[in-house]
Order: structure tokens, then sequence, then C-alpha cells
């Protein structure tokens, strides 16, 4: 039986990848991703902040209160070179490109064009075979229009895009008016992946403090649904590799993003949930259920049920809403 | 010689960098302990450790901070006999600390340096500055004493001492002036490896490892001696004290050799043929060298000599260098003896005159006369005009003997004195004076332009600078000179080519261009534009601009700094300007160089930070400007009354002159004769450091007085009161009524002091109240502070003239309860956001008005005592805390020696009631004697109880009687406070803090636990947490926090407490409350957030509140009362520790540095501080549900 499959021109063993999570900062747990199965790993995430920050907030409050007082004139020592977030990020990628026979893709998060993403070539001189860049952008500002935010997403892509010539993924936001057209322009201007989607940590309310909490839920299942609709229209309509990330648990979910036209399907919540060895069940749950149903390869299923595969696409449309609605009211 | 400087390079360095320098090149094992301002050695030889810097023989010197000085001394001294090249490094008090040691060391002649940067002994006050008091403390201890005056000479004379040490095998000490020398920056020539290794031959060494104690070859050293032998043993030495001048002259000839620099045990310059000499030591000998040369040029016989080897005097070499035509000599000494017949060198040199005279040895015919004088006490200045008002005294028949120069003595008129105009400064010298703010970089920037002229040019540079003793809002003051010969002007500079004031405000606080010289240059940091700021500017900086023909020149830093990311520091760009105009450098070249020095600086720190500077140097040359001063004066802003009429007459005479900076004008009568001050008198210093203050919205406060708890300078306060008083308000005065059901139908008030604020905002952090319709707006919000100034000012006045409420009915044992008490520690110089003060505050509130304060040395005793005011205050009824301190290491028995006298006197005063008791009547007498004094309302009945008695005792003849009445106050119940920090409280104090916690002693003991030596920079302390990063831990803390609490409550009778405010600011009320209601030792131990932690200081509470949810910090309680009650003494007051330590560590600095600078020692230390956690809470829970083995009785 054969799983392989393509994402971002690297040839890869299976069409599970771990996504960005924790379990990318060590190497131990890279080598435990592996060992499980994992055809390849997306890092966590390099913050433009800790770019442009990191550096900035150890000086501040390492000098504050410096030159002030006759008899305490510093309060810290000075302890030689740093060790800045982003060097430190750049060493494991190395590390990792090195030790592990899985491709590496590296990940940058930010949301302005600027010098930060200089380190988009660092990642590649350190050995990551692609890049992932998430544009994790909250427009808040009304007179903001739609495009001003694709822009964004376009400015970032544009300058990574020039300093390197490995394939670069876009993580998405869910929340564009015409995600084929963001999608489409993406792609034009050199996307060589998109991934379906970001998901945002939606905030809480804390009642007794009146404040509000960030909250990290993990996903389940259900999540899933959200990039399943949107691989499986942009499927066969894009030459970019498409990847499915949120609410993959299972093989199941495996199956279906596949089908629906997923190059690549990424898992986070699960392994986090159940540790990176939860890679092994669900390849061998996917084995189980392929020779059940007598597939042969990945290839063979991938966008079988897309947009354009299905009899009634419009089961991806409007349609789909109606139909829902009315199994609602059936229910009630 | 490998090159023609023997591969010596140029630096720009101070004296404490040069001394470490060499004393990491020639040690093994260091034992270090901070203590200004010698810390910073210790400093630079831990790091330089730390980064794995080797010595001269290719290994890393060990180094290990102590306890005490005591506890480094010993350390050395064990080092040394068991054969290690050792050393350390001290000044003051800690000096003295090692006397036992030293002549321990001595007499068994050990080689050794022990370094001192001389400061300043404790008397009537404490000063960190710099004189001999400390060194000559020790001239008795048998150690070779070489002075060193300028950093150059100290580099040099630290390796000359070494190789003399070594060869002659008695110990030196190498010493140089605290401060003037020890920060003094200035451009030196580094001696090298091949330098060092020439001076030092390895067979000395060789035979110091021959002297070692060593199973190998057992010897017995440190016997103990009876009257048959010890006396000639003890003069069996001799001769290697006698060859000790020979050797380290050898020394410093082979030095002039290596080096080319010159060096004599007394070093003579000035006219060949002087009949006036002077004869000094130290940095003020530079001073004198200048102004000799001086007056040498117009024809003036004058010399000095300078003393180099003080121990062993050699009085040969002393008399050989002095010219044969001499007839009058002024030994000055940088020292007082009260008492003796003069100073210490003033003794050496009559002696030795007189020895040599008459031994037909002194090359003179005539005994010269002699005159000795003090100088420079404390950094007291010492100028050419002071020196030359030396030579003149010594032109007079009958001088004045045992004088003083640079003071005013009106009382026993020994000061000399001198012309304020006289001066030996050259034109071709700049000298720069700067106006900053500690905050605003401007320092920092001075040391790094000493720096680029020092070391890429020819030019010689000189930086020293002044800071006042606040620590927060301080005012810095920078005095740079540049040249093209050595500098031997070691004094302020008092007439300035170039002035530049970086703050606006100094404007009119200052007289800023009071020392400009005529043609000088003002650089000015202007809100106001070019065409603008004129209009702006006082009168008298108009007057001098346009008398001395000044250049004047503005920019906007503040902008300029805003625009380029650069917050609020604006420094380089400051620095840039005075490149730019000074002329020092050419422009270009000298815009290169900043930008060089910004990469080296902070090149490291991550290219952001370098990118953001270099794009504030090119800002500011677009936006600084020359103004054109117009022709005659228009202002009518005059520098307002430094303080209030209303001031106290000492305040207004004495405290006034002070803040302002004149202190040195004041004369010897306006000093009190045994350091005794009046309190309450930080109240009229009225700062206005807060650029926002807060602001009360009455329609959200919940009235919790939790504002007022967190606040560290009792700058924002609540009161009740009867709604009566509200008739006569300022209209803009803000109240409301009274929530709560014990005043009802009274008012309630928060109110801010607007000039006394900070705005650290930890008041707007803590508040619990926010807006129903707006979450943001709490019941407390900053706002600019500027407008609401005058308006607020009145308001405050008001407020404070409402009555307070009557004690006898608060409740005190709350947060709320506790806020309506008059804090009586207020305004102090502490940190903005401080941790510390707000303890102290609270325990002023529920305890002033009766309170004794032992304070140890440290941040409490500079905030709490350092002139020029005190937050210490009093009440209406003009009662408060008395207050003290004694020592660093004492401050435990200093209390218990009061608690020893409140409970005699005590005694003493219930004995005469009881003799005195027909006379006074029965009932009042066993009233007194009985009671009880447990709560507000017993006490205030005893103070009545004891004003009728004193009443009484002003009517009875009996000699008892007046007695009685000079202690009868002591029959109210006192409360006795031992304060200080953790480096007392877990080090150097703590033999005695255990001492007088067993001793079952009523005394309350409050240790502001910061975890480092904050007062000194922020030093690793026992109490220092696993994986910290501290000065003296450069490499992160590798052993655990010392658990105190758990140390005190093993004496079963020990009250403890374990506080942070931030987290259980109900818990710290009850435990302040308990620990001062048990009869008994009490300790509280109170986390304190700190400036040293490397934290946004505005969330000091929050991060106090993450430290005890993560277990960093738990929480209990033992209170032995509760054991007669049969229950569990132990309680728990926190949870179960929550997330991982690293919620709290990743907030602080002083841990994220080292995942930074070695992120696998720092994964290794957090490990195993999370074991320290869980450990620490196992522990306290088992207690906490079990109770403890240790619930025995109490016996004290």
């Amino acid at each position: 039986m054969d799983l392989s499959t393509t994402y971002l021109g690297l040839k890869l063993k299976n069409p599970i990848v771990a996504s960005a999570s924790p379990l990318s900062r060590s190497m131990e747990s890279m080598h435990r991703l592996e060992d499980a199965g994992t055809s390849a790993i997306v890092m966590h995430s390099l913050f433009e902040e800790q770019i442009i920050h990191e550096a900035e907030s150890l000086d501040h409050y390492k000098s504050a209160g410096t030159e002030s007082y006759a008899e305490a004139l510093t309060y810290f020592p000075d302890t030689g070179d740093y060790h800045f977030a982003p060097e430190e990020y750049l060493e494991l990628v190395a590390k990792a490109a090195n030790k592990l026979e899985i491709p590496i893709i590296a990940s940058m998060n930010g949301i302005t064009p600027g010098g930060w993403t200089s380190y988009a070539k660092k990642m590649v001189e350190a050995g990551a075979s692609a890049l992932e860049l998430n544009v994790y952008y909250i427009p808040t500002d009304g007179t903001m229009a739609g495009v001003d935010v694709e822009n964004r997403y376009s400015d970032v892509l544009k300058e990574v895009r020039g300093a390197v010539k490995i394939p670069v993924a876009v993580k998405l936001s869910p929340f564009f008016s015409s995600i084929p057209n963001v999608a489409q322009r993406l792609v034009s201007e050199g996307a060589d992946g998109l991934v379906f989607f970001n998901r945002f940590y939606q905030p809480d309310i804390d009642l007794e403090e009146l404040d509000v909490k960030p909250g990290v839920e993990l996903s389940n299942s259900y999540a899933n649904r959200l990039p399943m609709r949107w691989i499986g229209i942009l499927f066969g309509k894009t030459k970019a590799s498409l990847a499915a990330t949120s609410g993959v648990h299972t093989a199941e979910d495996v199956l279906k993003l596949t089908m629906v036209g997923a190059d690549v399907t990424m898992m986070c919540s699960a392994l986090l949930m159940h540790g990176p060895e939860y890679i092994g069940k669900v390849l061998k749950d996917l084995e189980r259920w392929m020779q059940e149903h007598e597939y042969e390869s990945i290839e063979q299923m991938k966008g079988s049920l897309s947009h354009k595969s299905i009899a009634d696409p419009s089961a991806y449309e409007r349609a789909n809403y109606m139909k829902a609605l009315n199994r609602y009211k059936l229910l009630a | 010689m490998s090159d023609a400087n023997n591969g010596r390079v140029k630096v720009t360095i101070d004296g404490n960098e040069a001394a470490a320098y060499v004393a990491h090149k020639l040690n093994e094992v260091i034992a270090i302990y901070p203590i200004t301002p010698s810390s910073n050695m210790g400093e630079w030889a831990d790091e330089w450790s730390a980064q794995g810097r080797k010595n001269l023989w290719g290994t890393i010197p060990q180094i290990v901070e102590m306890q005490s000085e005591g506890g480094a001394a010993g350390a050395v001294h064990g080092a040394l006999q068991a054969g290690a090249l050792s050393c350390t490094f001290t000044a003051s008090q800690g000096l003295l600390l090692m006397i036992p040691n030293m002549f321990k060391i001595a007499g068994e002649l050990t080689s050794t340096v022990f370094h001192i940067a001389a400061r300043t002994v404790a008397t009537h006050a404490l000063s960190i500055f710099g004189d001999h008091g400390d060194v000559m403390a020790t001239r008795q201890c048998g150690w070779g004493m070489l002075a060193a005056n300028s950093v150059q000479e100290t580099m040099d004379l630290a390796l000359i001492a070494y190789a003399s040490t070594f060869e002659s095998r008695v110990p030196f000490i190498h010493f140089f002036d605290g401060f003037r020398t020890s920060h003094e920056v200035m451009k030196i020539e580094q001696l090298s490896d091949a330098d060092i290794s020439a001076m030092v031959d390895d067979e000395m060494i060789r035979k110091i490892r021959e002297r070692a104690l060593t199973p190998e070859h057992p010897v017995l050293r440190g016997s103990a001696q009876n009257p048959d032998v010890f006396f000639q043993a003890r003069e069996a030495a001799n001769l290697y004290y006698d060859a000790v001048p020979g050797i380290v002259q050898k020394a410093m000839d082979k030095f002039k050799q290596i080096v080319g620099r010159e060096y004599k045990l007394f070093d003579y310059v000035g006219a060949p043929d002087a009949d006036r000499v002077i004869i000094m030591m130290g940095s003020g000998a530079e001073t004198a060298h200048e102004t000799v040369e001086y007056l040498t040029e117009k024809g003036e016989k004058v010399g000095l000599l300078k003393v180099r080897l003080y121990r062993p005097f050699s009085i040969e070499h002393f008399v050989k260098a002095l010219p044969a035509t001499i007839k009058n000599i002024a030994v000055l000494d940088r020292t007082k003896e009260s008492g003796s017949t003069g100073e210490p060198m003033y003794l050496d040199v009559v002696t030795a005159l007189s020895e040599s005279f008459a031994a037909g040895k002194a090359p003179f015919k005539v005994m010269p006369r002699v005159i000795g004088g003090r100088y420079g006490l404390s950094s007291k200045e010492f100028t050419p005009t002071m020196v030359k008002a030396v030579f003149d005294e010594m032109k007079k028949p009958q001088p004045k003997n045992h004088f003083t120069v640079g003071i005013n003595d009106d009382v026993s008129h020994t000061s000399l004195t001198y012309d304020p105009n006289f001066s030996v400064e050259r034109d071709d010298v700049v000298r720069a004076i700067f106006y900053g703010l500690g905050a605003d970089g401007t320092v920092g920037a001075n040391k790094n332009s000493i720096k680029i002229i020092g070391e890429d040019t020819d030019n010689y540079a000189q930086g020293y600078f002044v800071y006042d003793s606040k620590k927060s809002g301080s005012t810095t003051t920078s005095h740079l000179r540049f040249g093209p010969r050595p500098i031997h002007s070691i004094y302020l500079i008092d007439r300035a080519s170039f002035v530049a004031c970086h703050q606006w405000f100094f404007l009119e606080k200052f007289d800023v261009l009071q020392s400009a010289i005529p043609g000088s240059t003002f650089l000015l940091n202007s809100l106001y534009g070019k065409d603008e700021v004129w209009d702006h500017l006082p009168r008298h900086i108009q007057k001098q601009l346009i008398d001395k023909k000044m250049k004047l020149y503005v920019i906007d830093a503040y902008e300029v700094a805003k625009k380029t990311g650069m917050g609020s520091r604006v420094n380089t760009i400051m620095q840039t300007c005075f490149f730019a105009i000074s002329g020092v450098l050419p422009k270009d070249e000298a815009i290169k160089a900043i930008k060089y020095s910004i990469q080296k600086t902070y090149g490291r720190k991550g290219e952001s930070v370098v990118q953001k500077n270099y794009e504030a140097v090119d800002q500011t040359l677009a936006n600084l400007f020359e103004v054109k001063i117009p022709s005659s004066v228009t202002s009518k802003i005059e520098m307002p009354p430094v303080v209030s009429d209303k001031a106290p007459d000492f305040v207004k005479k004495v405290t006034a002159m002070i803040i302002a900076g004149n202190g040195e004008q004041l004369p010897v009568s306006a000093m009190p004769v045994d350091g005794t001050f009046p309190t309450g008198t930080a109240q009229w210093e009225k700062r206005n450091i807060a650029l926002e203050i807060p602001v009360w919205e009455t329609d959200i406060c919940i009235q919790c007085n939790k504002c007022a708890m967190v606040c560290p300078h009792a700058a924002i306060r609540t009161k009740v009161y009867d709604s009566a008083k509200l008739a006569s308000a300022p209209a803009t005065y803000k109240s409301m009524d009274y929530k709560g059901s014990e005043y009802k139908g009274m008012k309630y008030t928060i109110q801010v002091a607007p000039e006394d604020c900070t705005g650290c905002t930890l008041c707007v952090e803590v508040c619990p109240a926010k807006s129903k319709k707006e979450a943001k707006v709490k019941a407390i919000n900053m706002k600019p502070q500027p407008p609401l100034r005058e308006q607020e000012k009145a308001n405050y006045e008001f407020f404070l003239a409402l009555p307070e409420v009557d004690r006898r009915n608060v409740k005190a044992d709350s947060v709320k309860g506790s806020q309506f008490f008059l804090p009586l520690f207020e305004y102090s110089g502490a940190c903005s956001g401080c941790g510390e003060t707000p303890y102290i505050k609270l325990a002023s509130q529920l305890f002033g008005d009766r309170m004794l304060v032992a304070n140890a040395t440290g941040c409490t005793s500079i905030y709490g005592g350092n002139l020029p005011t005190t937050p210490w205050t009093k009440n209406s009824d003009q009662r408060g805390p008395a207050w003290s301190n004694s020592l660093f290491e004492d401050n435990a028995e200093f209390g218990l020696g009061m608690r020893l006298t409140v409970d005699k006197l005590n005694e003493m005063a219930k004995e005469y009631v009881t003799l005195l008791s027909t006379d006074i009547g029965v009932d009042l007498a066993t009233a007194l004697i009985d009671a009880v004094q447990r709560d507000e309302a017993t006490i205030y009945e005893q103070r009545e109880r004891v004003k009728i008695l004193k009443d009484k005792l002003a009517v009875i003849k009996k000699p008892e009687a007046k007695r009685l009445l000079s202690i009868a106050d002591n029959l109210v119940k006192r409360s006795v406070w031992i304060m200080g920090g953790d480096g007392w409280a877990y080090d150097i104090g703590y033999g005695g803090l255990d001492h007088v916690l067993a001793s079952g002693k009523n005394v309350n003991v409050l240790v502001l636990d910061t975890e480092v030596y904050s007062n000194t920079g922020g030093q690793m302390s026992k109490s220092t947490n696993r994986g910290a990063v501290a000065k003296f831990a450069a490499a992160g803390k590798p052993t655990a926090k010392k658990d105190l609490s758990l140390m005190a409550m093993m004496y079963n009778n020990v009250y403890v407490a374990r506080v942070a405010m931030g987290a259980n600011d109900a818990q710290t009320v009850r435990a302040f409350i308990e620990a001062e209601a048990y009869n008994g030792p009490s300790i509280i131990i109170a986390y304190s957030h700190c400036i040293a932690h490397g934290i946004d200081m505005a969330r000091g509470m929050t991060n106090q509140k993450i430290a005890v949810e993560t277990g960093y910090f738990p929480l209990f309680r033992y209170n032995p009362e509760l054991i007669k009650e049969g229950k569990n003494p132990f309680k728990l007051d926190s949870k179960a520790p929550k997330g991982a330590l690293s919620e709290f560590t990743s907030l602080e600095t002083r841990f994220n540095v080292l995942t930074k600078s070695n992120p696998d020692r720092a994964k290794e230390l957090l490990k195993l501080a999370e074991g320290d956690v869980k450990v620490r809470w196992a522990i306290y829970e088992q207690f906490a549900h079990e109770g403890s083995d240790v619930q025995k009785p109490a016996s004290n």
C-alpha cells in the first residue's frame, strides 16, 4: 500500500504531518514524532515580536534603574553573549535538519513586512526544507478594507518569496470574503502551498475580574469541517499544495480531508492530548481502513470527493446550508 | 618584550576595574562580599571567572561570595594557609571586620594583597564616600600599605604590591580613594600579561607553595603562646619588616624598567629648593601635584611629597625625599582621629623628622615647622585653591595647626579660608558638565563618550559622576574633562566650557549655568523650538546666557527619542549633540565613532537595538538648532523657593540648603553635634517627579483601601470624616458617603499627594473596581500631573488638615481599617514602585506612635535615613517612630538592646510607681502597673494614666518622683522593630538574628526579602533562588534559597510569617498584627519585588501574586500562641502550587537572562528549582495538615 504524497514538492512517506506546536520545541519530542511516523514536521513559529522585541526588552529591563544611584550603578552582571529566540530557533532547525530524516518546515509568524523576514533566509541556511508563513492578523480598524488585510498577506509573502528559493506555504485565515480569490492571488505571488486554516484563539471573559482572558482550547474532529469545505472547493483549481490543519484527530479525519483534496493533513491537538506516538495508531488505522476498502494509495483517493469531483457540487455551497437547516428542523 | 609597548593597550576604565584586573590575573581563590564602593571589584572578578577568563597561569580563579567581610577574610586566610594565591576587596566597615584576620595573616607572614576602595567609617552618620578612615584603622595590623592616587596608579601599584608581598612575605593593603578613584573613569595604559609576568618571579610562588599547610609535610601554625615566649616570637619577624621598603622600591624600579612609569616610596614634586612642602597620599595628591606645578611655574618655592608606601614607614627614605631647603611642612590627613594629638600621618611625620634630626640623618640644618590638617572627609571636594590655602598658611608666622580645609568651621575655628576664584585649569582642556536624570541614560552616554575620546584619539579623558541619594527620579551630574596631557584635576568642574541640561525642569531647580565660563556653550533638551525657547527660560538662565556671551543650542530630545523608538532614553541623542557642537572631534568622525560604539555596546543585545540607536543618531543632527540670544533679559520666571515657608526652621535653614545642592556652604555650626536629626522632613521636599498621577473616580470606588495599602510612598491616602468638614473644601475636592456601617453617615475620600507621588501606578494595578460601562476605567486612573498639580495640591492640603480617625474605633486587622491609620513613613526616596516600603509604611501605620526601629544598613536605611530628607515622621501628637541604624551586621542585636532597655525602664518605672503609690494614689498606681495594653483603646487609656501621673509627679518633691518622671513614658507599651533586607537577615546578620530569635524577647523582625543585596546593586544572598542571575552569581545561583522561616520556626516559640502583599494583603495585615501582639520574638519575611529583579515595576504586585500561586513563595503563619490553645500553630495561607514555576520565572529578567546567556544551565537549574518548590510545599503541607513535631509548649 502506498501512503506517500507530495507536499510543496517534497515527497513525503505518508499524509500525516506534525503541525506547528510545542512538540517541535525540543529534539527529544521531534525524535519521538519521527519515530512515530510523521512524514514531516512544521516547526513551532518564530514570531516577528520575538525577533524585534526580545533583545530590546532584555536590554530595557537589564538597564532599568541603572546609573541613577551611587551604590547600585547596575543591577545585573554582564553575562556575556546572549542567545535570543531567533538564534535558538535557527540552532534547533539546524539540529533537526541534521538529525532527522524527514523534512523540516520552518514557520514564521508575523503581520508586517520588515527586517524580521530576513530570518527566512537564515532558516534556509539552517536546513529548512520549506517555510510556512503564518500571518496571524486580526483587523480592528474600521477603515481597513478586506483588501488591505489581503495586502498584508501578500506583502509579507512577497518579501519572503524574494529572499528564498525553497517552497513557501501560507497559512490562511478562514475569515476572507473570497477564499478562492485570496488563494489565487497568493499562489500567483509565489505561494507553493496553502494551509487551511489558522485557528485563531478566541478570547474568553473572566466575569469576576471583568477581564478578557486569552484561552487555548484544543480542537476536536468537528473543527476539520471548515478546512474540508475549502480544500474541497479549491482542489484542482490551483497548482499549490493544499494542507489541512485543525481537527485532524483520527484516520477517518485524514481520509475525509484527503478525499476532498488535501495533500497533507496536519495534527496538533491530538498529539498534545495523546503524545507523539499517537501518529502510529492513526497510520495503522489508516492502512487498515484502506485495506478494508481496497484502496491502493493515497494519491488514488486524493480529491475524489472534492467540489469538482462530486455529482452534486452544491453540497459545498449554499445548498449545503439549506440541507443542514432542514435537517435541524426535522430534529427539532 | 614583544613590541615597544610590551603588548600594552590604552583602556578607559575606573579604579575598581584597574585593581580587579591585576587581582584576577594573580590569584587563584578570591573571596568577596559587597560593600560600596568596592563591590565592583568583586563583580568584575565574578564576571570574568564566569566568562572563563584565566589568570596569568592559565587557570580560572575561583570566586566565592561569603556571608560578610569577616567571612571573606577568614576564607582568604584559610586559602592562603592551604597554599593558594588569594585576595579580597573591601572598604570601610568591611575592612574593619577583617582586622582580626589581618593581624593573623600578618603575624604568619603570609603573602596577599587586599584591595581597598578607601571609604569613610560610619560615626555620627554612615557615608558611602571616600576618605582614609578605614585604612588608617588598620595601620596597626602589620600590613604593608600602598596608596594609589589615580586610576593608572591603582593598576600599577596593585602589581607592585603583589611583587612586594610575594618577595617580602608581608601582606599588603593596596588602597585608593573610594569613588574619587574607584569610580573615576580615566584613560590609562593597561598592563599586559608580559608586564605582569615579568614582575612576578615563579620562584616566589614556589616558596609560597612550600609554606602551605599540607599533610605531606605537616606543621602547626596558629598556636597559643604564654608570657614566656609570645613577646620574643612577636619580635622575631622584625627583619622581614625592615626589608619591606627596599623590596618595594626594588619592585618599583623593576616596574620602571619594564613599563617605564617611575614610582618611589616617597615621590617628591615641585621646586628642588622648596621651603614649603605638603605631605599627603591619595587622590588629593594629584590635585596638589597640579597646583604645585602651577605655583612653581609662578616662582613659588613649594613642593609636594606623595607618600606611596605608608607602612612600613621608612624614615630613611622619607627624609631623603625631602628637599634640604625645607622650612615648613603641612601634613594632610584624609581622616579624623578625635582626641589624638594629631592625625595619623601627621604623627608619623613628626616622629620621623624628630628621630632623623636627633640622629643627625636629616638633610636640613634646622628642624622644619610641621602643621597637620584634615581635608576631604567623605569625598569632600579638595581643590587647587585649598592646596594654595595650605601653602599660604605655612607662610604665616603663627599658622594654624590641626586645621581643616574645605569647610567653614565656625565652631572651633579650625578651617582655613580660601579664594573661590583661584584656578589652575588650562584653557586647552575641554571641561563639560551634564545634568541628567538617572533614568534618561545621561551617565551611560557620558561614559561612552569618554571611551570614544579616550580610545579613538590621542586626548586624555576623565569622567566623574555625582548622583543624588534618591532611588527614584534621581539627578546625575557628569563631569568630563578631555585634554592633550594626563589629567591631574581630581575635583569637580567649577569652570565649564560646555554645559548640557538634559531635563527642562532642572532649570527651575538648580542654577545649571553657575559653573559656565564666558564664551561657553549651553545645550538644552527643550520642549520648545529655537524660536520659542527664549520666552520660557527662567530669568537667571537668560541673564547668564547674555552676561557670559554664551552659545545656546536646543533639541527636543524626547520627541526624537519617541520617533526613533528610544522611549524615554535620550542618552544617544544628547551624546550626539555633544559631539556635534563641542568640537572635541570632527563631526563626521564623531558620528562614525558613536555608531561604532553603539555596535560595540548593543551588538550583543540584538540588531534591532543597534538600528534604533543608529536612527536616533541620524535624526539628532536634523533636530539640533542654535538659538540666537537676544540682548536683554525678558523673563519673569524666577526659581521657586526650595521648601515651603511653613517648614520648620531647621528645614528652612539646613535641609533646604542640602536639597538645593548647596550643602557645601553649610558651616559646622549648622550641623547637629551627635548625628541627631528631626524626623518628618520628607514632607518638605516636593519632588514632582511623576509624569502622571492617580485620579479617583467616586462612582466606581468600592472603598477597599487597597490603593493606599500598596502605595510605596504614602502618596495616596484615605480618610473618613464628618461631612460638616466639607464646608470649607476646595471646589475640586472629591468625597463620597462612607459605605460601611462602622462610619455610617460620614464621608470618605481617597486623595493623592500630587507632588510626592512617583507615578509608579501600583495603586491602579491593584484597584479591583472597574467601571460597569467601560472595564478599562478603574476607580483609580492615571492622568498627567502638570495640569492637576495646583488643584490637587490644595486638595491634599485640605485632606491632611482633616482630623485623623480615632484609632480606638478602627478595625485594625483588616486591609481597609489599617489604611485609615496615618502613615508615619512617607514620601521616601525609594525606587518608584518599590516592593519594600509598603510593608514599612504598614508597620508605621499600625504601631508607629509607639515604635522603636533598629534598621540594618541597606536600601531600608538609605531611603529611611539618607539626607537631605527622611521619611519617618510624627503624628499630630508629635509621636512617631524613633529610628536608628547601627551597622549592617549587628542590627538584630541593636534592636534587642532597645528591647532590653524598654523592658528595664518599664520595670524601673513600675518599681517607682509602687514606691510612690501613696503619693500618686493607689488606684492610679495599680492601674498603671496592671494595665493590659492589648489594643488601641487600652493603650490610649494607659497614655491617659501616664499623663495624670506626670502631672502629679511634677509637684512631688521626692527624688524618686523626678527619676520616675524621666522614664514614665516607658509605662506605655513600646513596639520594637528590627528591619532589614535579606543580605542582613540571611547572611551577614544571621548569627545575631538567630541569637535574638532564641532570646525569647519581644522583638519584631521585618525582613524585606528581595532575594538580593538590592542597595549595592543586586548581589546574590542566601535568599537568592536557584537559577536566578545576580551579581556574584553571574552564571545563575546553583543552590536553593535558604528557608529562614523554617529555621526560625524550629525554635517553637518564635512567631513566623511569610507574607506577600501583592498575593494576599489581608494575610499581610493579620501577620503584622499577630507578630506585634505576640509577647516573644517574631519574624515576618516579606516578599518584596525589586528593580534588581529586572521587572516591570508597575506590575510588581502581580508578580508577587504569581510568585505565590506557582509555589515560588508560599505564605504561612506560625503562631506559638495557638499551641497553648491546643491548636496547630502552623497555618498555610496559600494554595497548592498552580501552573509551572516558569509562569513566574519567565516574568523576571533575573531568570530570563540565564535562558539567553546559558540556555542549558537555565533549563537544568529551573528543573531543580521546580523540585525545590515541590519539596518546600510538601514540608509546609505536612505541617499544615498534621501539625509539626515541634508543637511542644513554648519555653523561653
